[in-house]
């Protein structure tokens, strides 16, 4: 039996369903029924009954992608903020193809505190620190433009339906955007200004990331902007 | 024998000090999510209480060998401004301080899916800007809608309220008179949906029957201030839903 509706609101406690479901993100389960974690909308699909939160912080998952910033250089690796209770760690057989050698190579020379880097997680669980990688396609160190912050669980409405919204951001601005799942989003743009619209829009899409005809009015805004 | 002199704290009607009935609770405003700093933010006026909370976290643990390797570690700071009383309070952490923290965190904790996130921590500050009874109460009321606006995964809110026997008379909701002057103070924190009490203490002296009286009324309380801790945090998102209806295609990618 459900006592929520697709879409609705609910806050954490909130009983939402009792029988046979199965407990997707945000849902907790006991003896009686199923109850919600987080503030934010319900989901259902098929019998599992998800809540998309509004507000939560990043948890690393293998093969995401993720922007970082290099807090430490340590004797063989680097640790990353990636905006997650959990502090990255780039080894640097994740950053370099050759042999690493100390008597030759610096660390620093590579990577130094306060670089930007678009990497993937290797590997995480919860008792181990994500382990990042710069090799592959797109990833590396990024040489210029904006780093923007996010709420993490807003990502995915920047991102949109098969990418839809992202696709008219980067089409509209003409803006290189390239999306950390952890909530760091890099904006490279031609010219200043070019950037400066698209970090509006960004923040726009986050204040309203929960309102209908999102998309439409994104590209009346940079319409009316550009 | 000569006594203190002083007023009557209820009247003949059941009348108290401040014109409430016995099982009244003050005037409560809940706001949300005020701070741009913080993770997740709440602030409550109840009565002349005005309290903020605030939230930082899961984040890294400070310092690192203080880190729990199956649960997040969860830290409370209950903290009055100097100026929250009538007689300025030393800013310094009194013995009091100390106590309503750990309190606080137990009260919060119990709800709480620390397993989620272990090795790191939840800090939770509490700022009494204006006291006036019943701090720890309103407080972690707050701090437990702070918690859900900071997206913390919770099994249920918290909602804190104390009972009180003044002039023989057992009331709802004591002020910072009824509390210092009264004969008991009976504060509970409550999660209504889970049924269970984080929260019990008590200060002075009731009868078994009393003590069951009065702790049905703070649980009555902790009820109706339930009710106004989900009106505050759903009107948050509904007034701005409202402009265009919720959400589509909120998932993707």
């Amino acid at each position: 039996m459900l006592f929520v509706e697709s879409r609705q609101w609910v806050i954490p406690g909130d009983l939402l369903a009792k029988g046979e479901y199965t407990a997707g993100e945000n849902v907790y389960k006991d003896e009686e029924g199923f109850y919600a974690s987080k503030v934010g909308l319900v989901d259902f699909e098929n019998r599992v009954i998800q809540v998309i939160a509004v507000h939560g912080c990043y948890l690393p998952s293998i093969d995401d992608l993720v922007i970082g910033k290099v807090l430490k250089v340590g004797l063989s690796e680097w640790v990353v903020d990636i905006n997650s209770p959990y502090k990255g760690i780039l080894f640097v057989s994740g950053a370099s193809g050759r042999p690493f050698d100390s008597r030759r190579d610096e660390l620093r020379d590579i990577l130094d505190v306060g670089d930007v880097i678009i990497a993937k997680v290797l590997e995480f669980d919860r008792t181990l620190d994500p382990r990042l990688t710069i090799k592959g396609r797109g990833l590396g160190k990024a040489e210029s433009g904006y780093v923007v912050k996010m709420t993490p669980t807003k990502i995915p409405r920047l991102i949109g339906k098969k990418g839809s919204m992202i696709e008219l951001v980067k089409n509209r601005t003409g803006c290189q955007i390239t999306v950390g799942q952890n909530g760091y989003i890099l904006v490279i743009g031609k010219k200043v200004e070019d950037e400066v619209l698209a970090v509006e829009v960004i923040r726009m899409i986050e204040r309203d990331a929960h309102t209908s005809g999102l998309t439409n009015r994104v590209g009346e805004f940079i319409g009316k902007r550009k | 024998m000569v006594g203190k002199v002083r007023k009557k704290l209820v009247g003949k009607g059941g009348g108290r000090v401040d014109g409430r009935k016995p099982n009244d609770l003050r005037p409560i405003k809940i706001e949300i999510g005020l701070l741009q700093r913080a993770d997740g933010s709440a602030y409550i006026e109840q009565g002349k209480n005005k309290i903020l909370a605030a939230v930082y976290g899961p984040r890294e643990v400070y310092p690192r060998h203080a880190s729990l390797h199956n649960k997040a570690l969860i830290r409370c700071y209950y903290r009055m401004a100097s100026f929250s009383t009538e007689e300025r309070k030393s800013p310094a952490p009194s013995r009091r301080e100390v106590e309503i923290s750990q309190v606080i965190k137990d009260a919060l904790e119990p709800v709480i899916f620390s397993e989620f996130y272990p090795r790191s921590m939840i800090e939770i500050f509490v700022e009494v800007l204006q006291a006036d009874g019943g701090t720890r109460c309103a407080g972690i009321t707050a701090a437990s809608l702070a918690l859900a606006n900071a997206g913390v995964p919770m099994r249920d809110l918290v909602a804190s309220c104390a009972a009180g026997k003044v002039d023989s008379q057992l009331v709802l909701d004591p002020n910072d008179v009824e509390d210092k002057e009264g004969e008991a103070d009976l504060p509970v924190a409550f999660a209504p949906q889970m049924g269970v009490v984080t929260l019990l203490q008590m200060d002075g002296l009731l009868s078994k029957d009393e003590f069951d009286q009065a702790f049905k009324l703070a649980v009555d309380g902790c009820k109706q201030i339930n009710t106004l801790q989900k009106e505050a945090l759903r009107g948050k998102y509904l007034a701005v839903g409202a402009a265009g209806g919720p959400g589509q295609g909120e998932k993707g990618g």
